[in-house]
């Protein structure tokens, strides 16, 4: 009985922390950036939601779009204000350009996360679930919402396995991942890849906002936490690693539940910030990574 | 280094500290009370400084070793009741502890990858410190029986001679032999290595040496505040205020670094007023000079000497 309620509620947010961590995998992979104003972007999108489907009242669906839609918009002005004016910086060093990348993004988040606490307070909100209900799951009582949840999760990460492996776009991106250099010479602008994968980023980090908004509620609060947990699965899978950051997903959600049901919820993080401890010690690269 | 004491940058330190020096004749306790508190976090900003600017190593946990000495010397004095100087003493000797733990992965690890296993060590300290609150005094704070004085111009002149020793000694370090090579291998390490250099112990040192700076003035910060808290010493975004103090005031400017943390302490306390949105403000200012001036204040101060 509790094996089974462990093994559904991992799932659920194993499947969600997957997502969440993907869109952050895929920036870094293609482009070397890592974007440290991820979490504020997923909060944007559930606050987003959650303000257009509770406080105009535009109905849940439409509420979700519009989250999702908030995450676009904000992912795009991240690439053109903040990290695109850094790489093109004749005055950065080449060598510092990541630092400055992360400097500047983790700057840019707490921009946001202070503009959402300004405009919306740092209550929690919690945005009203698509589907509502309880159903019986191998004799666990699990809210439709989880499984939910759960379904969209792996739907999403599927369709961003078949655009990358089975589309033009997709090739290109993958491209641009292993060879910048080369893909400018067949003629792609490699500006315009990168707008696509930021374009792709913030639709991911949307559905992951909102889901979560739906799932477990998010105050302004989150920003940081969500922020360090996708940086953590990214590095515990292997920088740039999709299937390492799904695994690493996995270990680190069940580790989370286990912990939070056998323990006690208090000591939730822990066995898992110590697991990456290990893991840096003895696989610095990560679980899949590449040096 | 000779010609340090002959430059203008010197000459220019000379005068601020001076100045500094008098505020207490003249300026309200208010004032000196935000100015004590942003001369410790100038030393957390250049100890950080040392370690990035000069070894290349983006450390995300600056905190884990401020908050280390920090609580260890609050935990010693409140739970024990021993004397101040012993529990900053000790303090400063955990944080390098601390520290030596920290550097193993260090050593081992670049960029990104080290930048996490940091950010790792603060969440961890964090956890620790709620799981643990008996002894820590969990997320309301450990409330300390004793402090240094609570004469507020006795206070501003500990912390300005505390700063200025440190930012001395930290300089000094900078510009040493020692510090060339830190810098050498921050910016090509094969190469560095390449010339005989251990690079593995000069980073060592210089970890070392950030760490027993952060824990000296974290933990001097726990007596002047009497408290001990997540929110002031440990929060990860306590540590984003320090990385973002040592890039807008200059990095690898060590000095810059100080300067960069008192504006950002004053600015956010003068934006009081704004409420909610002094945060926004401040951020928005340091993402606009890490656009546009790279260098930091400090950084374009000084290429404009250059070229002049």
């Amino acid at each position: 009985m509790r094996a089974f309620q462990i093994l559904i509620d991992g799932f659920a947010i194993s499947a969600l922390y997957a997502l969440g961590a993907t869109g952050f995998t895929l920036i870094f992979g293609v482009s070397g950036v890592l974007n440290l104003s991820h979490g504020a972007i997923m909060v944007a999108a559930a606050v987003a939601a959650w303000a257009a489907a509770s406080v105009l009242n535009v109905g849940t669906y439409a509420g979700a779009l519009i989250g999702v839609g908030v995450a676009l918009l904000t992912a795009f002005a991240t690439y053109f204000a903040v990290v695109k004016p850094i790489q093109d910086s004749r005055r950065i060093p080449n060598e510092e350009k990541e630092i400055f990348v992360l400097t500047g993004t983790l700057l840019w988040g707490i921009m946001i996360q202070e503009l959402i606490a300004y405009f919306f307070t740092n209550n929690a909100k919690t945005v009203l679930p698509i589907v509502e209900g309880v159903v019986d799951v191998l004799g666990v009582r699990t809210p439709k919402n989880e499984i939910f949840t759960a379904i969209v999760c792996c739907l999403v990460i599927g369709l961003l396995w078949l655009l990358v492996n089975r589309t033009r776009t997709g090739k290109a991106v993958l491209a641009a991942s292993m060879n910048p250099r080369g893909v400018t010479l067949l003629g792609l602008e490699l500006t315009n890849i990168y707008i696509v994968v930021w374009g792709i980023y913030g639709i991911l980090a949307g559905i992951a906002g909102v889901l979560l908004g739906m799932f477990l509620g998010v105050s302004s609060y989150s920003v940081g936490p969500l922020t360090a947990s996708a940086f953590s699965i990214v590095v515990l899978g292997g920088l740039g690693s999709v299937s390492g950051s799904l695994i690493a997903a996995f270990v680190v959600g069940y580790l989370e539940t286990l912990t939070a049901y056998l323990v006690s919820p208090a000591y939730r993080t822990i066995p898992a910030l110590l697991l990456l401890v290990f893991v840096m010690y003895i696989r610095p690269q990560g679980l899949l990574g590449r040096r | 280094m000779a010609s340090f004491f002959t430059s203008r940058l010197f000459f220019i330190s000379l005068a601020l500290v001076i100045i500094a020096a008098t505020l207490p004749l003249y300026v309200s306790g208010y004032v000196l009370g935000l100015l004590t508190v942003a001369f410790y976090f100038g030393v957390f900003a250049m100890a950080w400084d040392l370690l990035f600017g000069f070894a290349g190593e983006v450390n995300f946990g600056p905190t884990f070793l401020i908050g280390v000495g920090a609580y260890t010397a609050g935990i010693l004095n409140a739970q024990f009741g021993w004397s101040v100087y012993l529990c900053i003493v000790l303090g400063a000797s955990a944080s390098v502890l601390a520290g030596l733990v920290l550097a193993l992965p260090a050593l081992r690890v670049r960029g990104p990858y080290f930048g996490l296993t940091t950010l790792v060590a603060v969440l961890m300290l964090q956890n620790f410190i709620v799981v643990f609150a008996d002894l820590t005094g969990g997320e309301i704070g450990l409330t300390i029986p004793d402090v240094i004085t609570i004469n507020a111009g006795a206070n501003y002149w500990i912390a300005l001679g505390f700063m200025t020793i440190s930012a001395a000694i930290l300089y000094g370090l900078s510009q040493s032999p020692v510090g060339l090579v830190l810098q050498a291998s921050g910016q090509d390490p094969v190469q560095a290595g390449a010339l005989g250099f251990n690079i593995v112990k000069h980073k060592l040192a210089a970890f070392i040496v950030s760490a027993f700076f952060s824990g000296l003035s974290g933990a001097l910060l726990v007596f002047y505040f009497g408290t001990a808290s997540v929110g002031t010493v440990v929060d990860v975004a306590v540590g984003v205020n320090v990385i973002v103090s040592a890039v807008l005031g200059g990095r690898r400017t060590v000095l810059g670094a100080a300067l960069g943390a008192i504006f950002l302490i004053v600015a956010g306390e003068f934006l009081r007023p704004t409420g909610e949105l002094a945060t926004f403000i401040v951020s928005a200012v340091a993402l606009l000079v890490v656009l546009f001036f790279p260098g930091g204040f400090l950084g374009a101060a000084l290429s404009r000497e250059a070229r002049s």
